[in-house]
């Protein structure tokens, strides 16, 4: 069977926008939350998000660095974010000047959970206020959510799949895992996997604040908001950015000498059927996703020493982390599991695949990010490391991601350090 | 140079992300500055915009020059 590898990654996160950048500050315990600066949000009920900092800023992003002036002003930032983290991640993999040969069978699978939802706002303000003929050429492709893997397939002349993945916020773990697939089924050797999101927007605020999923009780000490497995936390503070990462067929990195993080080999999906916005109760979805996973790497808990959970800071927190216990066994004991949504908040379609990158870091660096603000754990938290306020060095042979999204959608990818 | 010339000048250097020493009188939007259809059509929403005229789709086919947009809006604004 043809396995999958990475040898590439890219990131453009609250706390950097760039791999190392961010991975530092997350284990330095740091928040990216803050007062909300997009826009004016005081007749909102939610102030603050974890948003993507300013070019000026000490960990701020450049969207000139990647991205031409004239796309960055047709396309919503999702875009800019994605074609940025998917460029680092080429660039991380050599594969920038790809010969044409190789770039037949290379591809993208970038998705988003929600799209251009800022440019959706503002235009339709357009719309209503001077007329359909001032609404801009560019606003369809510069909203849809498969425009990253477009955008991208044109910067760098990928000719193999175009895909984009929308499953809500396990749209990041989706698009790994799909992508990952392509390569076993030999649709190509090369894919650049991951999910973008920014809707920091006055109409995403206010729609996750409608549907109680936002943290509103924290609007005077934002970097406290996101606290998972907490018994204060009280929905989730909505971050943005996007994670890429190269997966790679391992022959083919290895005949060209690339370097290699680790392997994708485990992969679950399943369907909650049960509720639009709530977990089921017990966690079955979630559950059934984790064994699939861990079915597909051939591995059992005992092999997995981090989990990075979804952990939105929601009341959903604890049924995962039921169905984590439920999983695990006694093995639990030994497993680290933390939710680096703490730091960063919620990036929605980009939280999978930012989350699946820390795990392949932990993996490299033998050590697990923290769980923030995690101050009185919740009833039900006993008997797991869920690696409070400070990061922490152990042996990380194996990783799981969880990510699960409106709908009822789940997934799980399991990532391990590379063995001959 | 005009006011019209300049704010002419200015949208487009905006709008296409080119150096401004590149936008002179005879440069052709597609085959000089980079444009594509689209991006006309996004040209000619801003002048409209600015200048306050309006550009009718066949009027606005013809304009394919900094001068064919600096001459128009000139010949048109009120």
């Amino acid at each position: 069977m043809r396995r999958v590898v990475v040898t590439g990654l890219g990131l453009v996160t609250p706390l950097g926008a760039d791999v190392e950048t961010a991975w530092a500050n997350i284990l330095a315990g740091k928040s990216g939350a803050g007062k909300i600066t997009k826009f004016d949000a005081s007749a909102q009920k939610c102030h603050i998000a974890c948003e993507v900092k300013p070019a000026d800023h000490e960990y701020g992003f450049d969207a000139g660095k990647r991205v031409d002036h004239k796309i960055q002003r047709q396309v919503d930032p999702f875009i800019v974010f994605g074609i940025d983290a998917a460029g680092q991640a080429l660039e991380d993999a050599g594969l920038v000047d790809a010969p044409e040969e190789m770039r037949l069978r290379m591809g993208c699978s970038i998705g988003s959970g929600i799209g251009g939802l800022p440019g959706i706002e503002s235009e339709s303000l357009v719309l209503a206020n001077k007329g359909p003929g001032r609404v801009s050429p560019h606003f369809v492709h510069g909203r849809l959510i498969n425009l990253i893997s477009g955008q991208v397939s044109i910067k760098y002349g990928l000719m193999g799949p175009n895909h984009a993945v929308v499953t809500a916020c396990s749209t990041g773990a989706h698009s790994i895992g799909d992508a990952a697939r392509m390569i076993r089924d030999d649709d190509a050797d090369i894919m650049l996997a991951g999910g973008a999101e920014s809707t920091v927007c006055p109409i995403g605020i206010a729609g996750f604040a409608q549907a109680k999923a936002l943290n509103c009780s924290f609007n005077d000490r934002p970097e406290q908001a996101s606290r998972p497995y907490d018994k204060d936390r009280d929905g989730f503070v909505m971050g943005e950015g996007a994670g890429v990462v190269v997966l790679e067929e391992y022959e083919h990195a290895k005949a060209r000498g690339a370097k290699i993080y680790a392997e994708v080999v485990g992969y679950g999906l399943s369907g909650d059927a049960y509720h639009v916005t709530a977990p089921h109760p017990e966690g079955f979805g979630a559950f059934r996703s984790m064994e699939m996973a861990l079915k597909k790497a051939g591995m059992t808990p005992a092999d997995i020493d981090y989990v990075n959970a979804h952990g939105t800071s929601t009341m959903a927190d604890t049924i995962e982390l039921a169905s984590v216990k439920r999983l695990f066994g006694d093995d639990i004991a030994n497993v680290s599991m933390s939710s680096t949504k703490s730091a960063i908040g919620h990036l929605l379609g980009g939280a999978g695949a930012v989350e699946t990158i820390f795990c392949i870091l932990a993996i490299r660096d033998q050590i697990v990010p923290p769980t923030l603000n995690l101050d009185n754990p919740d009833e039900g938290t006993e008997g797991v490391d869920l690696v409070p306020h400070v990061a922490k060095k152990r042996r990380v042979r194996a990783a799981l991601n969880n990510s699960f999204g409106f709908g009822g959608t789940n997934a799980s990818v399991v990532v391990k350090a590379l063995e001959d | 140079m005009s006011t019209i010339e300049a704010q002419v000048k200015k949208i487009v250097v905006e709008h296409l992300g080119v150096e401004e020493d590149k936008v002179v009188a005879d440069a052709s939007f597609i085959d000089d500055l980079g444009a594509d259809s689209l991006d006309i059509v996004e040209l000619v929403m801003a002048f409209e915009e600015e200048f306050g005229v309006e550009i009718p789709d066949d009027a606005a086919e013809k304009i394919a020059t900094v001068n064919d947009a600096i001459a128009f809006i000139e010949a048109n604004k009120g």
